[in-house]
């Protein structure tokens, strides 16, 4: 369940109010900013963590959010076992040693009519911290919307202040299932190898995304400020195509990939191309992508406004490969990642339109000479470009959980950084880079005292020393790019 | 009848607002970089934030009102040349992308636990925790007075002395860029924007060329920044990504490489926003909830700024062929 990060969290911003208890669960460290949460934070009333003691909590939740007494809860672990009962505080308990934990339901004690959002979850102990697993209990029998919590985003926005009405989202989602705490100390072995799973995953993902980016600046010049949005257009066509229209997930990602694309082939035909004819300088087109993301993201907002959205109705099921635990969805993630990332390397390389992209990427000029049309490069590139960034928002939203307008926002940070680590224009450099800042995003969290807020921050200190030290890139070529 | 009026008084009161004026402030700022100097700044939200962070955290730390001013503005300059260092030597869109993430983490920075202590975290900074030194600078009586449509209080966070404060704050503003932009110094930025290694040529360092208008473009943002935070409270949140495309909007509304342009383009751009929003609010009260307006408003600029680049990329008061230039 640790991988099951929600993107982000501020949807649900109603829970505020319970701020002082789902601070406690939540763990982040983001959270203890909430001011209710500041006061009573801690859990700590029969567990203190320290440098030798680990703490596991568990936090019991009814529908409004407001903590549930009298539910048992079973902690067991490796050659450890006990049983606590929630009540209107936080409770925890103090275990023998770090290491990976079960928190259990004991069903007997959850009321008549009532069900909890899941049975179990894993949990990992460390030194000095309190590890969390959030169940919410609510009407019902069948496992409602998730255990994937939210933190309270505590946002005082004056709507009337003319800009962001609305833009209250956290980029750092948390789950509370499971998260923990790095106070003090250095993570274990198992720790990293987890985390360089999740990096291998969101570097996968970052990569579909980040290669039609590159493809596009190497066709047509323009760093595209929308591509963001287009990413997150994709994560929204899939929960509509899933939740809405009830298709099956494999229609769903087909739907995504064809409307996405569609959205590229119609922008090249009435903005892009026109523009292009009239001999636009790339500059404005820049600033024209920007407004086109301003819009994008207004309407994205108004099917789903400022909350977290589940693409996949059901809870995550955990696998487990080869020591890394990540949901079953997000291995299929990865393998449908895979698999599409490999269709592009064959098209790039073996295909007459693929060669003939990477001949215009080159030299448009020298391109258009040898009779190639590189108007039709262009238009095949917006289109492929959207459509891979739609399939890469849906496969992120499916991967991490949950996700909010914010999504493509702070992807295109991690694009940009990608695709400037990669040597921007070459498709493959983006690839090669975007598994870069996957890794380092995911693994920056095992910092210790590193807010996870601030992972993506990763993305900008790798952007700059990027520039300062080989501003073409590991693939770029050496030329003189300023 | 009534309603109308009403709408439309709100509308014009948004002429005079201090919102107003920060946005102006940081269109000028914007300015200076884009318009005379041909730099893409799309991070202008991550200066106002170190200018609100600046200045509020300074006071709060017990710093008097001027030497806040000056922490705010300072706070800018350092992001300037912290942003510039890695990026003015390259071609054009690399510090257009470096600034949009770092206004981003910025931003993320504000809203982590981190430096909550000073921060505030999420919440943010609540304006009383560092007005009163602005408002004790205030030489009006208490009191309100009402000039045509317009009436406020004198003294406190939507007060005359605010919108004074802040609008004098613009002029000095215009006033300097007008000097700058008319001496020797600012000629060779528009060089610089029209054809780099022409003025390389010509022996003139052009990266501290633009060094230098990156960090005044950038301490005009900070100080918009400190501007917009005082007539309401230090939110990250309010300062994201949103309010540097507002602010595009705003310079190329007016008109960029003008003087008066920023100006005219916030005032006109907020009025119709206004008018835009409220209209839409009663006229479409029955077809969505209020908050879909907000985001269909916001759709609609994003719309202009599409349509003012692509049709009439100088804007009202600009010059076609200044803004002829491509990045390089």
């Amino acid at each position: 369940m640790r991988a099951d990060r929600p993107f982000t969290s501020a949807a649900r911003r109603i829970l505020a109010a319970g701020g002082a208890v789902l601070a406690a669960m939540t763990a982040s460290a983001a959270m203890l900013a909430a001011p209710a949460a500041a006061s009573t934070a801690d859990v700590a009333t029969d567990c203190t963590p320290d440098g030798t003691t680990a703490c596991v909590s568990p936090i019991v939740l009814d529908a409004n959010n407001d903590p549930l007494p009298g539910i048992d809860v079973t902690v067991s672990g490796s050659a450890f076992e006990e049983t606590i009962t929630s009540t209107d505080g936080p409770v925890s308990i103090k275990v023998p040693e770090v290491g990976a934990y079960t928190l259990t339901v004991d069903l007997a004690t959850v009321p008549d009519g009532m069900a909890p959002n899941a049975q179990e979850r894993q949990v990992t102990a460390q030194l000095g911290s309190t590890a969390r697993g959030a169940f919410r209990i609510a009407p019902g029998s069948a496992p409602p919307a998730s255990g994937s919590t939210t933190e309270p985003s505590e946002s005082a926005t004056d709507a009337g202040e003319g800009a962001d009405t609305g833009e209250e989202a956290e980029a750092g989602g948390i789950g509370a299932d499971g998260s923990t705490e790095n106070l003090s100390g250095w993570p274990a072995f198992s720790q990293v190898w987890q985390q360089f799973g999740s990096g291998i995953r969101f570097g996968l993902l970052l990569a579909l995304a980040s290669v039609g980016l590159s493809l596009i600046y190497g066709t047509t010049g323009i760093s595209t400020f929308s591509h963001g949005e287009q990413v997150t257009l994709g994560a929204l066509l899939g929960f509509m195509s899933i939740n809405w229209w009830g298709l099956p997930v494999w229609a769903a990602v087909l739907v995504t990939i064809v409307i996405c694309a569609a959205t590229g082939w119609f922008q090249d035909v009435v903005l892009w191309g026109p523009l292009r004819k009239r001999g636009t300088p790339v500059m404005q087109l820049m600033i024209v992508t920007i407004g086109l993301s301003m819009a994008l993201q207004y309407l994205i907002q108004m099917f789903i406004g400022g909350q977290s959205r589940r693409v996949l109705p059901s809870n995550a099921r955990p696998v487990e490969i080869a020591g890394i635990t990540l949901s079953a969805a997000s291995w299929l993630s990865m393998l449908v990642a895979l698999a599409v990332i490999g269709v592009i390397a064959w098209f790039l390389t073996q295909t007459r339109i693929g060669r003939a992209t990477r001949a215009v990427s080159d030299n448009a000029a020298l391109a258009a000479a040898t009779g190639i049309n590189p108007d039709r490069i262009v238009r095949i590139v917006w289109t492929m470009s959207t459509g891979l960034a739609g399939l890469s928002g849906m496969l992120l939203a499916i991967s991490f959980g949950s996700f909010t307008w914010t999504l493509g926002m702070i992807l295109l940070l991690l694009m940009f950084a990608s695709v400037t680590l990669g040597g921007m224009g070459t498709a493959f450099g983006a690839l090669a880079g975007s598994m870069v800042i996957g890794l380092v995003v995911e693994m920056s969290t095992l910092i210790p005292g590193m807010p996870s807020s601030l992972r993506y921050a990763s993305g900008l200190l790798i952007l700059i020393l990027v520039l300062l030290i080989r501003p073409q890139g590991l693939l770029g070529r050496a030329v003189r790019v300023g | 009848m009534d309603e109308l009026s009403r709408i439309l008084i709100q509308a014009l009161g948004q002429l005079i607002a201090p919102a107003t004026a920060a946005y102006a402030l940081a269109a000028i700022g914007l300015n200076l970089h884009f318009g005379y100097t041909g730099l893409l700044n799309i991070g202008q939200a991550g200066f106002m934030l170190m200018g609100a962070y600046g200045f509020a955290i300074a006071t709060i730390e017990g710093a008097p009102f001027w030497l806040a001013f000056l922490i705010a503005a300072a706070a800018g300059a350092l992001l300037g040349l912290i942003l510039g260092i890695p990026t003015l030597k390259l071609r054009g869109d690399y510090l257009a992308i470096v600034t949009i993430s770092a206004a981003e983490i910025i931003r993320f920075a504000g809203r982590s636990t981190l430096w909550a202590e000073y921060t505030g975290g999420a919440s943010g900074l609540a304006g009383t925790a560092y007005k009163t030194t602005f408002q004790a600078l205030s030489p009006l009586p208490d009191g309100r007075t009402a000039i045509g449509p317009f009436e406020y209080i004198h003294n406190g966070s939507d007060s005359w002395w605010t919108r004074i404060f802040a609008w004098g704050l613009v002029l000095v503003a215009v006033l300097l860029v007008w000097l700058i932009t008319r001496s020797p110094w600012g000629r060779v930025l528009k060089g610089i924007r029209e054809d780099e290694d022409a003025v390389r040529a010509l022996g003139k360092n052009v990266f501290s060329y633009k060094m230098q208008a990156l960090i005044l473009g950038g301490m005009a943002g900070s100080l918009a920044g400190m501007l917009f935070v005082l007539p309401i409270s230090v939110s990250p949140d309010n300062m994201g990504r949103t309010l540097t495309f507002f602010v595009w909007t705003v310079m190329l509304l007016g008109g960029a490489a003008t003087l008066w342009g920023p100006v005219l383009g916030s005032m006109l751009f907020f009025f119709v926003y206004m008018l835009v929003r409220t209209g839409m609010r009663s006229g479409l009260a029955d077809v969505m909830p209020t908050q879909n307006v907000e985001y269909l408003a916001g759709l609609l600029v994003g719309v202009a700024l599409m349509c003012i680049v692509i049709f009439r990329p100088q804007g009202i008061l600009g010059n076609k062929k200044e803004l002829a230039f491509d990045v390089r």
